[in-house]
């Protein structure tokens, strides 16, 4: 494979950024949203278990907030805390808030929610990452790897979550359902990759929109034709597309918070 | 044949920076270190994370770079952490294999079923019979076990490969 030249073409290394940010925010968002169910998961083990994936997947998006860093957008540090939402390219998905309440107060967090949404967003960032470690650009190729083998253990503990659930009684099986249409109707721009999609796909960044989610078709297949549930449709069009800067009001509150204490001193070293 | 001595020291000190949660086992038994070069007095040294958001990570750059300043010869220590080859579970030496074990953490299974399964003994009184208790544990590197024999809980290094 040829060499990406970003520094003699501007735009290549645009188009680099682009995902790298994508990337970045998925993950980040995704560990916050994680952390917040810290000490309020259903079980002790769950907790150890849920806040580990939470503390890989924030190791995931440091890396490519340190890719971008390398690239000089800035450090890592201040790329994931002070960038305000409409800079902010995750998707909307993993900006959405666990259920009511707040966990400093009274949290009425939903754990069928939480599976779902971790399960599916787990198995897209699987097909995602099996792409990417064929990247055009090596450092990234070279980070997915790293963050291949740890995923495994992560999509293993959320599709037992998920079958077990969906195997158990009715009222577990109806918060199921309820939270696969909600989690589905948030789905349409997790394979986005926005504006820059041309290019990103041209440069041989990662494979194209369609043949990502078709995988991910493919692999759901399996285990939800044995729990006997239809594949659900990924909307055609998102209603909102997060890799475009379009986001909700849930993702400023996300900010604010996660970003309180590093505001405080940005040049402190935590 | 002075830089060769100096790298001999470099590797010497490095036996003993130890991973600062596991103090049974060097960096060099962990198969972190993946290079070690001087030149004219300078030590760049590279280094294989295990995880990726494992928090010990500084930790350990800034006890290597401890460690070898102390050598009398050296200039500069650099430290750089890189991703390529990924690090994975059977870098550990025999050595690193049996600190792990002292440490009261069973060493990681060599081998996994075509399943992904996989099975290690109690590193207390090396029965069989034992159950997982959860995959992930207190750090992200280990995994929770209990011994039906000896009673005990117990920890082993999750098996962690390219295959995955």
């Amino acid at each position: 494979m040829t060499e990406l030249n970003l520094a003699a073409n501007s735009e290549n290394k645009d188009a680099v950024v682009s995902l790298l940010f994508q990337l970045a925010d998925d993950d980040f968002l995704y560990s916050f949203r994680g952390s917040e169910w810290l000490g309020l998961a259903p079980h002790i083990e769950e907790d150890v278990a849920s806040s580990s994936i939470s503390q890989d997947s924030m190791g995931h998006a440091a890396m490519y907030y340190q890719l971008l860093e390398e690239l000089g957008l800035g450090s890592a540090d201040s790329l994931a805390h002070l960038r305000p939402a409409k800079e902010r390219k995750n998707s909307i998905l993993v900006e959405r808030p666990n259920g009511e309440g707040y966990y400093m107060e009274v949290p009425k967090y939903d754990w069928a929610y939480a599976v779902v949404r971790n399960y599916f967003y787990t198995a897209a960032k699987k097909i995602k990452i099996e792409s990417l470690k064929n990247s055009s650009y090596q450092p990234l190729a070279e980070v997915a790897v790293k963050v291949n083998i740890e995923l495994y253990y992560h999509l293993l503990h959320w599709k037992t979550w998920f079958v077990q659930l969906l195997s158990s009684t009715d009222e577990a099986k109806q918060r199921m359902q309820a939270a696969i249409a909600q989690v589905m109707k948030d789905f349409g721009d997790v394979f986005s990759l926005g504006t820059d999609g041309k290019k990103i796909v041209e440069l041989g960044l990662i494979e194209e929109e369609r043949t990502l989610v078709q995988r991910w078709q493919e692999q759901m297949k399996a285990v939800f034709e044995s729990l006997n549930l239809e594949i659900p449709e990924i909307p055609a069009v998102p209603e909102a597309n997060g890799r475009n800067f379009e986001h909700t009001k849930d993702l400023e509150t996300a900010i604010a918070t996660l970003s309180e204490v590093y505001r405080i001193d940005t040049a402190a070293s935590w | 044949m002075a830089t060769d001595s100096l790298e001999k020291k470099v590797l010497g000190v490095l036996e003993e920076v130890h991973d600062p949660e596991i103090n049974t086992v060097s960096i060099i038994d962990l198969g972190m270190v993946e290079e070690v070069n001087v030149q004219d007095y300078v030590v760049n040294i590279k280094i294989l994370p295990t995880f990726l958001g494992c928090p010990a990570l500084e930790l350990i750059k800034e006890n290597i770079k401890k460690a070898v300043i102390s050598i009398d010869e050296v200039k500069e220590v650099n430290v750089e952490f890189i991703n390529h080859p990924p690090w994975t579970s059977d870098r550990i030496s025999e050595k690193g294999r049996m600190g792990l074990k002292a440490f009261g953490i069973a060493p990681p299974p060599r081998l996994m079923d075509s399943d992904g399964s996989w099975h290690v003994d109690c590193p207390f009184c090396g029965s069989t019979y034992v159950t997982m208790d959860n995959i992930f544990g207190p750090t992200a590197c280990r995994s929770i076990l209990y011994c039906k024999s000896c009673k005990n809980p117990f920890e082993a290094m999750k098996p962690i490969s390219t295959l995955m």
